[in-house]
């Protein structure tokens, strides 16, 4: 029944298509199937599964509650709007990464077990690494590497974790887990590698600035929310998230507020927001929980919509560094309207899409007396204004004006931002809509007088320090080292170790057994045939009565000929001849 | 269409002057209302006056300051991982 149908075999068999098809119709399928799959999940019947049997499995590939449709409704809406985005794009490649990579991040949020939510989690992984190599530069391909070496890891984690958790439980079957032990802990690390949580994010801000223009807008989406999703689901009230999701907001901060790069600024302000969404899902009350959901929902739109903005920029100047950039206001207006509404929404300002969602976490936080966790999300949230609301659209587009003239970007694009822009203000002003899909029933009101003027104050007073010690924001022509050193250049350290000790080793093996073990076999066996040859025909030639003149000259002839394998007979059947006729006479 | 002259306000010294006078403006008001109404408190210094603009100021300059101090560690050259 159509009404059953698996949205994310939709997009991955449509992806399939997607090579037979040229130019624009190209583009209109790619819109056309993720606004088919919106629809389709709309029609999706809370509580109607969808099971395969499958080496003793009974897989749930469609599992349909609150939860998932409301994680479907906002993966196909961005993909929508991203593929608009990428109406320029000629490359089927990346639309057909770009597909499988949606499409697998609606299986993960749509299965019902554990063992096709690994399976698709995976896909995911793979599909994704060539929207960074679709790039083709070499620091993207270096940077594709470590993320996909990163997300193996992850993935064994999760694996591992499984199999512990599996047969424990004797089912596989994905509900909200209770038990602390190796497995659910294992599940939960292979979980937060793809959450980017310290220290494990460091694949995020190593990958996503080096992908293409739209696949930095698409990769900023799925990874990490599918992994809130699981959060959600699997880990629900874990206190220890807290804890990590506090971290997270804070070091993102520090990050962003240390880079140079747009686009990697943007990349750790995701971590500080998917920060305010793991301590949601910690503090595991239904406030909270619908807080998270929704801030992932709001998210994903205002941070594709920072990543359009700084992709147009990128798409037009051909630079993405701080240093670089600056003045723009002047020829791209419109990208600095839509990129500052995306800004705001970041910032939970009031009457954007932010301070609707994250005002549930916050306040969850209030409600179950979590001063500490609640403290700090307040300093995060001003903090968020500080890198993402203003550091990145002043260096950006103004600051001092580098003398870019770009002129603003193409139409589809700003189509795409206009979209997003409106969302993010829409749901800003009236969130009853985002409000009724979420997972459990709301009954919130953001916009109190007190909320909203403690929200200004806490934000203006951001931007004041922000202009005030703008001397020591000064972007620097510098990189930031994060904890993807340990296998960069910590990575080159062991090598160093491995190299000097083991192969040590192996060096002296090499020089015994290949050098002078296996090179003596292969003279003998070379020079052998050449031996025996002229040790039979010498005395046979000796016996003729040659002259020592031309025996030397017949010596030579059969060597080169021998060397060459151009010897009359053939070495081998000369020398089972000659052999015969040793055993003949002394026989 | 001949060339008209560039928008350039956001670049005029008068006009920065103008924008600084409007935050300190902005974030002055933002304090007065604190004076009338009364927020309710769930932690109890919460309900100060002026808290979240206090929290605002201090949090962020505490984080700039800590962050240049990090930066000192790692800010590294663009061409760290290539050498």
């Amino acid at each position: 029944m159509i009404s059953d149908f698996p949205p994310a075999a939709l997009l991955i068999i449509g992806a399939l298509l997607v090579p037979f098809l040229k130019g624009n119709a190209r583009n209109w399928y790619v819109i056309l199937l993720p606004a088919v799959a919106f629809y389709l999940i709309s029609q999706l019947q809370v509580g109607s599964s969808w099971q395969v049997h499958f080496f003793g499995f009974d897989l749930t590939f469609l599992r349909v509650d609150k939860l998932s449709k409301v994680f479907g409704y906002i993966f196909t809406l961005n993909a929508v709007a991203a593929f608009v985005y990428a109406f320029y794009l000629k490359d089927s490649t990346q639309h057909m990464a770009a597909l499988f990579y949606i499409g697998s991040s609606l299986g993960v949020v749509f299965s019902g077990d554990l063992v096709s939510l690994y399976f698709f989690w995976e896909v995911m992984a793979v599909a994704s690494t060539f929207l960074i190599l679709a790039r083709k530069t070499k620091k993207a391909q270096a940077a594709g590497m470590r993320y996909i070496m990163v997300h193996i890891f992850g993935g064994l984690c999760l694996l591992a974790g499984m199999v512990i958790y599996i047969t424990q439980t004797g089912s596989i079957a994905f509900h909200a887990m209770t038990d602390r032990n190796l497995g659910t802990y294992l599940i939960l690390i292979g979980i937060l590698v793809n959450a980017a949580a310290p220290p494990l994010h460091a694949w995020l801000p190593d990958a996503y600035p080096e992908a293409t223009v739209t696949g930095g807008v698409i990769l900023s989406a799925y990874t990490t929310k599918t992994a809130v999703y699981t959060l959600v689901r699997g880990f629900p009230g874990w206190e220890i998230l807290i804890v990590v999701g506090c971290i997270m907001t804070t070091y993102g901060i520090i990050y962003a507020l240390l880079e140079n790069d747009m686009r990697r600024i943007l990349a750790y302000s995701i971590i500080n927001q998917v920060g305010f969404m793991v301590c949601g899902v910690g503090i595991g009350t239904m406030m909270s929980l619908n807080g998270t959901v929704a801030h992932a929902f709001c998210h994903i739109i205002y941070k594709a919509l920072l990543w359009m903005s700084a992709g147009s920029v990128l798409y037009m100047v051909g630079k993405s560094k701080c240093t670089d950039l600056g003045g723009l206001y002047k020829t791209m207006p419109l990208t600095l309207i839509f990129g500052g509404i995306g800004a705001l929404s970041i910032s939970s300002f009031p009457a954007t899409s932010g301070f609707t969602s994250k005002s549930l976490i916050i306040d969850g936080a209030v409600h179950e007396h979590l001063m500490w966790a609640w403290l700090v999300l307040e300093i995060a949230s001003a903090g968020v204004f500080l890198h993402a609301g203003i550091k990145f659209p002043y260096f950006v587009f103004f600051a001092k004006d580098k003398g870019l003239r770009p002129g603003e970007t193409n139409k589809p694009m700003l189509i795409a931002m206009a979209f997003m822009s409106f969302l993010c203000i829409f749901l800003g002003l009236y969130p009853q809509p985002l409000y009724n899909v979420l997972p459990y029933e709301v009954h919130y009101q953001a916009y109190t007088f007190n909320h909203v003027i403690a929200q200004l104050q806490l934000l203006m007073l951001s931007a004041l320090v922000f202009f005030l010690f703008l001397k020591l924001l000064k972007r620097t022509e510098t990189i930031s080292i994060d904890t993807d050193w340990f296998y960069r250049k910590g990575g080159r350290l062991f090598y160093y170790i491995v190299d000097k000790g083991l192969n040590g080793i192996n060096r002296l093996s090499d020089r015994v057994f290949v050098g002078g073990l296996a090179g003596a076999l292969g003279r003998v066996s070379r020079r052998g045939p050449e031996i025996l040859a002229l040790g039979t025909l010498i005395p046979l030639w000796s016996v003729t009565g040659m002259t020592a003149e031309k025996l030397r000259d017949k010596k030579a002839k059969a060597r080169a000929a021998l060397a060459t394998g151009s010897s009359p007979a053939g070495i081998t059947a000369a020398l089972a001849t000659i052999f015969l006729v040793v055993v003949f006479l002394l026989s | 269409m001949k060339q008209e002259k560039e928008f350039d306000w956001f670049d005029r010294p008068e006009s920065i002057r103008k924008l600084w006078v409007m935050l300190y403006v902005v974030c002055g008001l933002l304090v007065v209302p604190d004076f009338f109404t009364h927020r309710h408190a769930y932690f109890g210094f919460d309900g100060l006056l002026g808290f979240y603009a206090l929290l605002g100021f201090v949090s962020c300059a505490v984080l700039i300051l800590f962050s240049k101090l990090v930066g000192l560690v790692l800010k590294a050259k663009e061409d760290y991982y290539d050498k």
